[in-house]
């Protein structure tokens, strides 16, 4: 296997990369709004939350991408295959993510809501400042987990025509008859992604961890 | 005779089948620490509770310096409830200190006393932290405005949770069992900052099984038994013998926790 592969490899990882880092933070943020609807506790935002994520948790993640890939079209919305992939990451993880969250926020103390309270804050100022702050910091292992997974899944976009590390190793291994070193590198690249994820993950949980019992 | 700071009529609160509060009646006087007494399960938290508006009273009606909290209720008792505004503009009025101390543990204690300055009254940020240090120096602790509360022990939390009360300027201030969960070495450091409050004229409801603190602080005694408030009075009349035979019986339970000196 010579340098350039594995460039090309490495330039593969990039987009890995860059999809799935990209389809985290927007999940997270769709996690925290299907977290909020739910807290509302009024079913006319609890439903369709509890719709989203059973379905988006229920459907395979490589039927959800081809049905984007495939559906939008028809409804006339053209999309690159890279925001196909984007989108049905990000739908994906909202799903998981707001499983996560949903314990912490139930961990929550009650008092710490009624302070909230008694000071005058209004539910939306409780659920910036006090509650999803708290409920970050119980659910974050999960959450780097979510972050880990979502990244080993995004091998799963090249069904949307999206060269990522796995189809570029897919084929780089027909083209040149070495599987073996191709895939072991495209391993290796894997690993050494997620367990740098894995250890920022730790460190930022450290510092969480300070800032509370 | 002036507007009382808190009056409270004919209060009932329910939990489903079980009523908790029965006919409540009281008026709190403003400038006067008043103390609720009673046994375990007698309504006197849940009395307190109604009026810091984190329960709902069943009917009746609570005024907060002549403001109904809550629900307006008219003499044929047609309940009406206010906009969520009004009751927060109302409840603002009170500062609550509970006995789990509740202090938010991802903000350090100088964070927890200024949050609300800044979220709820938008104070800028300075002007909010300096106001809060101003607070942790009353309560003794501005040497520890960078800690959060899981670096304090339990009497240094509930004094930050004093202060972040004290924070947002109440008229009346409500404590629930402010010691209860406290080591008993540490509950003196607590009763002093409360004492304090009291002698700078801070309207102050108590509900205490510190017996020996509301015989000395209180100026308002009021016995709930049973979700009824049996009586209410100043300490020399309440604790004066021969007393009521429920709150002879409560007493005794207390002698070995500072209400020996009553007996």
């Amino acid at each position: 296997m010579t340098p350039k592969l594995f460039t090309l490899l490495l330039e593969a990882a990039l987009s890995t990369l860059g999809i799935s880092l990209i389809s985290i933070a927007i999940g997270f943020a769709i996690a925290m709004l299907l977290s909020a609807a739910l807290l509302t506790g009024k079913s006319i935002y609890v439903l369709p939350a509890r719709l989203f994520i059973s379905f988006f948790r229920g459907v395979p993640l490589l039927v959800q991408l081809l049905l984007i890939y495939t559906l939008l079209p028809v409804i006339g919305i053209n999309v690159p295959g890279i925001v196909a992939a984007i989108v049905g990451l990000s739908l994906c993880t909202a799903a998981y993510q707001a499983e996560n969250l949903r314990g912490g926020f139930a961990s929550v103390p009650r008092g710490l809501i009624e302070a909230a309270d008694v000071a005058g804050f209004t539910g939306a100022q409780t659920f910036i400042r006090i509650r999803a702050p708290i409920a970050l910091r119980l659910t974050f292992p999960a959450l780097v987990n979510e972050a880990i997974m979502i990244l080993k899944s995004s091998s799963l976009v090249s069904v949307v025509g999206i060269i990522e590390i796995t189809k570029m190793a897919q084929d780089l291994a027909s083209s040149t008859y070495e599987p073996i070193p191709i895939f072991a590198s495209a391993a290796l690249i894997y690993f050494v992604i997620n367990s740098a994820i894995a250890l920022l993950g730790r460190y930022a949980e450290r510092s969480l961890k300070g800032a509370t019992a | 005779m002036s507007v009382p700071a808190i009056a409270i009529r004919k209060l009932v609160k329910r939990f489903g089948e079980t009523t908790v509060l029965q006919d409540i009646d009281l008026e709190i006087p403003e400038g006067k620490v008043s103390c609720l007494i009673g046994p375990s399960g007698s309504g006197k938290s849940t009395l307190l509770r109604c009026l810091a508006f984190l329960e709902e009273a069943t009917s009746g009606m609570i005024t907060i310096n002549g403001e109904a909290l809550g629900f307006f209720e008219d003499a044929n008792g047609r309940r009406e409830r206010l906009p969520a505004n009004q009751i927060r503009t109302v409840r603002t009025k009170t500062g609550m200190v509970f006995q789990q101390f509740n202090l938010w543990p991802h903000m350090t204690a100088l964070g927890n006393v200024s949050e609300a300055l800044k979220i709820v009254r938008k104070v800028p940020k300075a002007e909010a932290e300096e106001r809060a240090m101003t607070q942790l120096r009353k309560v003794g602790l501005e040497n520890r405005a960078g800690h959060y509360p899981s670096q304090l022990s339990g009497g240094q939390q509930q004094r930050v949770a004093i202060a972040r009360a004290l924070a947002l300027e109440p008229k009346i201030m409500l404590f629930d069992e402010p010691t209860s969960a406290l080591d008993p070495e540490l509950t003196g450091e607590v009763l002093n900052v409360m004492r304090d409050l009291a002698s700078d004229g801070m309207t102050m409801v108590v509900v205490t099984h510190e017996i020996g603190f509301a015989a000395s602080v209180g100026q308002q005694i009021s016995f709930l038994d049973h979700g009824r408030l049996l009586f209410s009075g100043p300490p020399a009349e309440i604790f004066a013998k021969p007393r009521h035979p429920r709150l002879e019986q409560f007493l005794d339970t207390y002698l070995d926790r500072g209400a020996s000196m009553l007996a």
